[in-house]
């Protein structure tokens, strides 16, 4: 459960979220919106990494901004970003372990954890293989086998299956759609895929221009009259 | 991709398959270790001059110098052109305690390890909010600084306690040395095993938890912090680190020279020192054991052929370009795969029956 209430962040001139309510229960939920609408400033204040300038953030009844950014994943905040964050040098298994390791869990289950973690995302190669050397798409599964691992409470997923082919992005999907089961975990996906966010996400909120413009059923959001105006922009400003 | 072979699905629910799996192999590189410290321990003094022995202590002191900034630089991403300062530090250190006290001398490396910890973490300090060129600039504006004042407070050469000072230039006392290795070729078994023990120090660390983060941190910051690393802990830990066996480096460097000199330890040293240590490969430990033959053995192998050692600066510019273009992982990654291409290549020629020195069509 995450409660945002608004939520204003400032650059200079630029208000890049600008007064955001939006809750999210439970479930994997999307969150859309054109580009430049305040999607990843909004997981970056999630993250600590942006200061906002007002708002609250409470996250299962906890006080989020409050917290030091690095403790954040301790609580059980996880998030991948667009750019690939997998760490290279690093086997599949320490890259996964590296998360376990900076929680509050016991190093006694952490092998466990982690290859179920790793087994849930489906990667099925040797544990024991540099990140380095695995294609393009398993290196994205690693991401999400560190974001599941242990017992996340908030997992933030930043366009998890950009750049990826049709097939990849489905299984990739499917993995998505299973984190909530898997780790009771809520789970927020950004992604401008609409069949990715269609096949994943229950409910969906939109951002534009920093502010929630619609929020409800998946569905419904996608057929909003005001949704489509945000991504195909009205007649007199286009 | 994902579900393609039956076997590993099967291998990857299985309770504990080993990541590190334990074959021959693993026991074949500490076997092969094992014997070459045996073989440089053992046989080596007896094999070369006394000229040779000296300069491959320092070979010795150098490669933990190069181990330190290895891991600033390699593991965490961090460039400190600040290092024959903190070397001038762990010297200053170390002769002082031994000129003062009557410490053992490996309490008095540890000593000179640990105050250099704290100083060197200070000089690392600049590293939280800095990175990239504005760290190399400050460290090394803080390394001039050093020297400066070491240079102007009368660099040890002598003297009672801790702060006294010669000025006879003929009678300066010599910085005293372990008992079990007052002659050279002990002294170089001394420093081996040191550095021996630094590189499992700094093994100790890479292979665990600190080594995973500061693999996290040299990938991206924010995807570090976002794992919940403890971005400044780690940072300043390897400060501390690299400072630690830089510290006894330079207690070994008193001891082994047993005169210490503020020239010995300028600026420009720690810049050709981060250009070997990129030469010998900075994602390697073995790295720091080329960087040591390149900055000592070098310029002495080019001395007794009558070549100026001056030569080395423009040597060492090319070498990096060379790195830096074709082989970012240094040469320990580099010359052994060349050298395998280069057997491939002569074995080809030989089944060919190409004659020797011929070329292949």
């Amino acid at each position: 459960m995450i409660d945002v209430s608004g939520l204003t962040v400032r650059f200079g001139g630029v208000t890049p979220l600008d007064g955001m309510d939006v809750h999210f229960e439970s479930g994997t939920c999307g969150l859309i919106g054109p580009n430049g609408a305040g999607k990843t400033t909004f997981f970056n204040v999630l993250s600590g990494f942006v200061r906002p300038a007002a708002g609250t953030v409470r996250t299962f009844g906890e006080d989020l901004l409050g917290m030091t950014h690095f403790r954040r994943a301790r609580w059980g905040l996880r998030r991948t970003f667009q750019t690939e964050q997998a760490i290279e040098q690093l086997s599949v298994f320490d890259n996964v372990a590296m998360i376990h390791e900076h929680s509050k869990l016991s190093g006694s289950s952490r092998r466990q954890d982690v290859l179920q973690a790793i087994s849930f995302v489906g990667l099925d190669g040797d544990p024991g293989a540099k990140v380095g050397t695995l294609p393009a798409a398993d290196r994205r599964l690693v991401e999400i086998a560190r974001a599941v691992v242990g017992r996340p409470r908030v997992v933030l997923l930043d366009e998890p299956a950009a750049g990826l082919p049709d097939q990849e992005t489905a299984h990739m999907g499917d993995v998505i759609r299973r984190i909530p089961e898997q780790t009771d975990a809520l789970t927020i996906l950004v992604d401008h895929d609409m069949s990715l966010v269609s096949a994943c996400c229950g409910v969906t909120a939109v951002l534009d221009f920093g502010k929630l413009i619609a929020s409800g059923p998946t569905a419904e959001v996608l057929r909003d009259e005001r949704v489509m105006r945000a991504y195909l922009g009205t007649e007199d400003v286009g | 991709m994902a579900a393609t072979g039956v076997e590993t699905a099967e291998t990857a629910t299985r309770p504990s398959p080993s990541p590190r799996g334990f074959d021959a192999r693993t026991l074949v590189r500490p076997a092969v270790i094992a014997a070459l410290l045996l073989f440089v321990l053992l046989a080596l003094p007896s094999m070369l001059s006394t000229y040779y022995v000296d300069a491959s202590t320092q070979v010795a002191i150098w490669a933990i110098v190069a181990l330190g900034l290895g891991l600033l630089v390699g593991r965490v991403g961090m460039v400190s052109l600040g290092q024959a300062a903190v070397l001038a530090l762990g010297a200053w250190v170390a002769a002082r305690l031994l000129f003062a006290t009557s410490m053992p001398f490996p309490v008095v490396l540890l000593a000179s390890g640990l105050i250099t910890m704290v100083l060197g973490t200070l000089v690392g300090l600049p590293a939280l909010r800095l990175s990239g060129l504005y760290l190399a600039l400050i460290t090394l504006m803080l390394a001039g600084a050093i020297t400066v004042v070491l240079a102007t407070t009368n660099f040890p050469n002598g003297g009672h306690g801790f702060l006294g000072y010669n000025g006879s230039a003929v009678h300066i006392p010599a910085i005293r040395r372990p008992s079990i290795a007052g002659t050279d070729p002990a002294f170089f078994r001394y420093a081996v095993i040191v550095a021996a023990l630094m590189f499992l120090l700094a093994l100790a660390h890479v292979r665990t938890r600190p080594g995973r983060a500061w693999a996290a941190i040299r990938q991206s910051e924010s995807a570090a912090l976002a794992a919940g690393i403890n971005t400044t802990l780690y940072k300043l830990w390897a400060f501390a680190l690299a400072s630690f066996v830089t510290g006894v480096a330079g207690g070994l460097l008193a001891g082994s020279t047993r005169y210490l000199y503020s020239y010995d330890f300028t600026t420009q040293e720690s810049i050709t020192l981060l250009a070997v240590v990129l030469m010998g490969g900075i994602f390697s430990l073995w790295g720091a054991i080329v960087a040591g033959l390149l900055l000592q053995l070098l310029p002495q192998l080019l001395n007794s052929w009558g070549i100026s050692p001056d030569w080395l600066t423009i040597l060492f510019g090319i070498g990096v370009l060379q790195v830096l273009l074709t082989a970012p992982a240094g040469l320990v990654d580099q010359v052994p795969k060349d050298l395998a291409r280069l057997g491939r290549l002569l074995v080809g020629l030989f089944r060919r029956g190409v004659p020797a020195g011929g070329r292949a069509p």
